[in-house]
């Protein structure tokens, strides 16, 4: 097996400030890997890096793309790197509305990316709409109601419906359930982990919440003032954890 | 099956004064197909590191494990996930899953994952719910508000349904009743009979006998403990 | 002559305008920036079509100005007499005896030819703008091509109205390439936009101006099964009896009396003075006979 996304010494600089530093790893088909580490730590601009946000000065992205090929996503053409992200990437924002189009309706929002890359039949894109509405568990009777009237979990639904219908290969997450009631959380990592199995999806999900992480990435990396301090598998990360800011980190979660 | 050499383990706390405490070493196990070994010693003696430290959840200081071929050890953490989805089964004593799915998936779960069709894996679910005892009108419903006794027998279900080539066992019998006692050894013995390489803990001494082949006791690995440098 | 320079602007403005509208022409529907003056009546009334003119008038030329179809509404007075106080060129109500016409909101009902020119009056240029506030992501969608929010606008239509309700200001892709905003013209006058003359349109305020060549490939945005159509009132003109004309719906009492006329004046005229005549044009001037008698 091949990796799908080849991470090489990315390193991102805000002046002299360190964004982070030499991240290096290879993401397989079908994983789900996540990075934890406190506010400032440079996971979100790894994260940022890696999805074309951001600019790396140093390091590559290669991504496989679908003829197999790898390609660094750094250096290749804006059209070809936003053409990727509105086909096999998806980025779920942590806020929904930076992610949706608040003042068009649910069926348009998750329809959009379908006509960005060509679909011209109204009856097909509402009935594909729909349908990816009804795998995020949103009544088919909201369909045409804008997402200003939907409640924090169903917006944070259906952004992640909205980056799925084109069948994306791979899934940038910051902080999907940053803002989110518990039990709207445990919904949503429930959807999310059902559509990752379901899909065959490889997924980075940036987050501080080690609980999220435990259930739904298999593999962890945690950051520290911009550096990767540990990575493996996530339960042994989370139980055995090597490194003393990781320690410190699995010993600061209030138990319940 | 599972073939365990020089293995060693220490834990740093790095938080207390950078701690270094020697856990395990040289260790040295080796099962066979079709044998369970059981892990006995003191409580602290280091059964359950152990078992961890063969499922890839602790990491080890030194030596190697192989688990059909694959040394978790030094495995990339996707190459400890296959062994785990398709070889390597593990019943601990508590459950862990996605809070809101239902039972029957909880079980059918480990199936769906090696490729087996949604309805044999499910007829494969109901199977061992049945017969772990757990009323089919909690099927639908998610096993985090169940009892603790409930919640252990789905556990059970769910280490089981999925027949792994090698397979850990953290106190199965502990708690349960007799009636449930008797199916989780028959369990397994069905295991065993197919194949299955076991290593166990059990406090339950009936139930080792029954059982296990052979017993290790894990203390004779244990190092006295030492102070690091603090 | 009057004591303005020709056509109002300054001999300098009026070549940066040409070059724009050069580079306009030469990438068909492609918004080219300009350095819009400060013209002498207010943004809204039409200084982007004037300056877009001043720039192509030469004195041999007759202009015909037109708001909403009609020669004789306010702003199509002011602006003809601007231009015959500043250019002094001649000017005209008949749509084929004009070299230039500018209009606001509508395409004339008669084929325009070769050696006419037609521009147009824009308040918005950016038919991306309903959807997406910024500017630079407005300009590197053009640049790339991605032009699936302007379908969303109109999924959102047919979720709404159950068809495509943008009625007048209606996309189109120019040329398959940009897309455009055709100004605020009715979509009935859509497909004539694939003319014989050449098409300038002028945005003051926003600072854009846009070209079409002639003949130009104008396709109106649709779904496969939502086609585009090119709507007017089901009614013939009341006072021409034209089937064929864009109609404006006029109230005529407190009672609910109303009738249909053509939106184009000069066509509606030229059709009455061939001896064509309306519904309610012929009860009128059968009443008027009665009286008389």
């Amino acid at each position: 097996m091949t990796p799908l996304l080849k991470v090489e010494n990315i390193s991102k600089f805000y002046g002299r400030r360190i964004g982070c530093k030499d991240v290096n790893f290879d993401l397989y088909p079908g994983e789900v890997m996540g990075i934890v580490g406190e506010s400032g730590s440079g996971k979100s601009t790894l994260l940022n890096c890696l999805a074309g946000h951001l600019n790396p000065e140093i390091g590559e992205v290669l991504f496989e793309m679908r003829d197999g090929a790898m390609r660094d996503t750094v250096t290749m053409s804006e059209p070809e790197r936003r053409m990727l992200s509105r086909t096999d990437w998806a980025f779920v924002h942590q806020h929904a509305r930076d992610g949706l189009r608040m003042n068009v309706s649910a069926g348009g929002n998750v329809g959009e990316r379908l006509m960005a890359v060509g679909a011209r039949h109204y009856g097909n894109i509402r009935e594909n709409a729909i349908d990816w509405l009804g795998r995020v568990e949103i009544s088919d009777t909201r369909v045409d109601d804008r997402p200003s009237q939907f409640s924090g979990g169903m917006q944070q639904r259906l952004q992640i419906a909205r980056n799925l219908v084109t069948g994306p290969r791979l899934v940038f997450m910051d902080e999907p359930t940053g803002g989110l009631d518990v039990s709207v959380q445990a919904r949503l990592l429930d959807l999310v982990r059902g559509l990752v199995r379901e899909m065959g999806l490889s997924a980075i999900i940036v987050t501080h919440d080690l609980a999220v992480v435990r259930l739904l990435a298999d593999r962890l990396m945690v950051m520290k003032d911009g550096h990767v301090v540990e990575t493996g598998l996530t339960d042994q990360v989370l139980d055995d954890p090597q490194h003393a800011y990781t320690q410190l980190l699995v010993s600061s979660v209030l138990q319940v | 099956m599972i073939e365990i050499k020089n293995l060693s383990k220490t834990f740093t706390l790095h938080n207390q004064g950078g701690v270094i405490i020697p856990v395990m070493q040289g260790a040295e196990l080796t099962v066979a197909p079709g044998k369970c070994v059981a892990l006995t010693g003191a409580s602290g003696a280091g059964k359950s590191t152990l078992m961890r430290m063969i499922y890839g959840n602790y990491l080890s200081a030194g030596g190697s494990i192989l688990v059909g071929g694959v040394d978790v050890v030094t495995a990339e953490p996707r190459e400890i996930m296959a062994l785990r989805r398709e070889v390597l089964g593990y019943v601990s004593q508590f459950l862990r899953v996605v809070p809101r799915v239902p039972t029957l998936d909880v079980v059918a779960d480990p199936l769906l994952a090696v490729g087996v069709d949604s309805d044999t894996a499910r007829d494969r679910a109901r199977d061992l719910l049945a017969r772990l005892n757990i009323p089919e009108r909690l099927w639908s419903l998610s096993p985090t508000s169940f009892s603790g006794g409930e919640q252990q027998r789905v556990n059970i279900a769910r280490g089981f349904a999925h027949t792994y080539p090698a397979m850990l066992l953290d106190e199965p019998t502990a708690s349960l009743d007799a009636v449930n006692r008797e199916t989780v050894l028959s369990l397994i013995e069905e295991a065993k009979a197919g194949g299955a390489a076991i290593i166990g803990i059990f406090h339950d001494e009936a139930a080792r006998d029954r059982v296990c082949d052979r017993e290790i006791d894990v203390s004779v690995y244990t190092p006295n403990v030492t102070k690091g440098a603090a | 002559m009057s004591d303005y320079n020709f056509a109002y602007l300054d001999e300098q403005t009026k070549r940066m305008i040409r070059r724009a509208i050069l580079k306009g022409l030469a990438i068909p529907g492609y918004q080219v920036p300009f350095a819009s003056r400060e013209m002498p009546m207010p943004y809204g009334w039409g200084t982007g079509g004037v300056q877009v003119s001043a720039a192509t008038l030469t004195p041999a030329d007759t202009l015909k100005v037109i708001d909403q179809g009609a020669d004789d509404t306010t702003n199509a007075v002011s602006i003809r007499k601007f231009f015959e106080k500043t250019a002094g060129v001649a000017t005209t109500e008949e749509t084929g005896a004009a070299s230039i016409i500018q209009t606001r909101h509508r395409i004339p009902e008669e084929d325009l030819r070769e050696d006419q020119i037609l521009v147009y009056q824009v308040p918005i240029p950016e038919p991306l703008r309903f959807l997406e506030p910024s500017e630079i992501e407005t300009r590197k969608m053009h640049s790339l091509e991605e032009y699936g929010l302007m379908h969303v606008k109109l999924y959102e239509d047919i979720a709404k109205h159950g068809a495509i309700a943008t009625s007048y200001a209606y996309p189109v892709k120019v040329e398959g390439r940009y897309v455009m905003d055709p100004s605020p013209i009715p979509k009935f006058d859509n497909p004539k936009m694939e003319m014989a003359a050449i098409q300038l349109f002028g945005a003051g305020r926003e600072q854009r101006i846009y070209a079409l060549p002639p003949y130009c490939k104008v396709v109106s945005l649709d779904f496969e099964d939502f086609p585009f159509e090119a709507s007017k009132a089901d009614h013939a003109c009341d006072m021409c009896g034209a089937t064929d004309s864009y109609l404006d719906e006029v109230i005529m009492d407190d009672s609910g009396g109303r009738m249909f006329v053509c939106s184009d004046t000069d066509y509606c005229t030229g059709r009455r003075q061939a001896g064509h005549i309306g519904a309610q044009a012929a009860a009128a001037s059968a009443a008027l006979e009665e009286t008389a008698v």
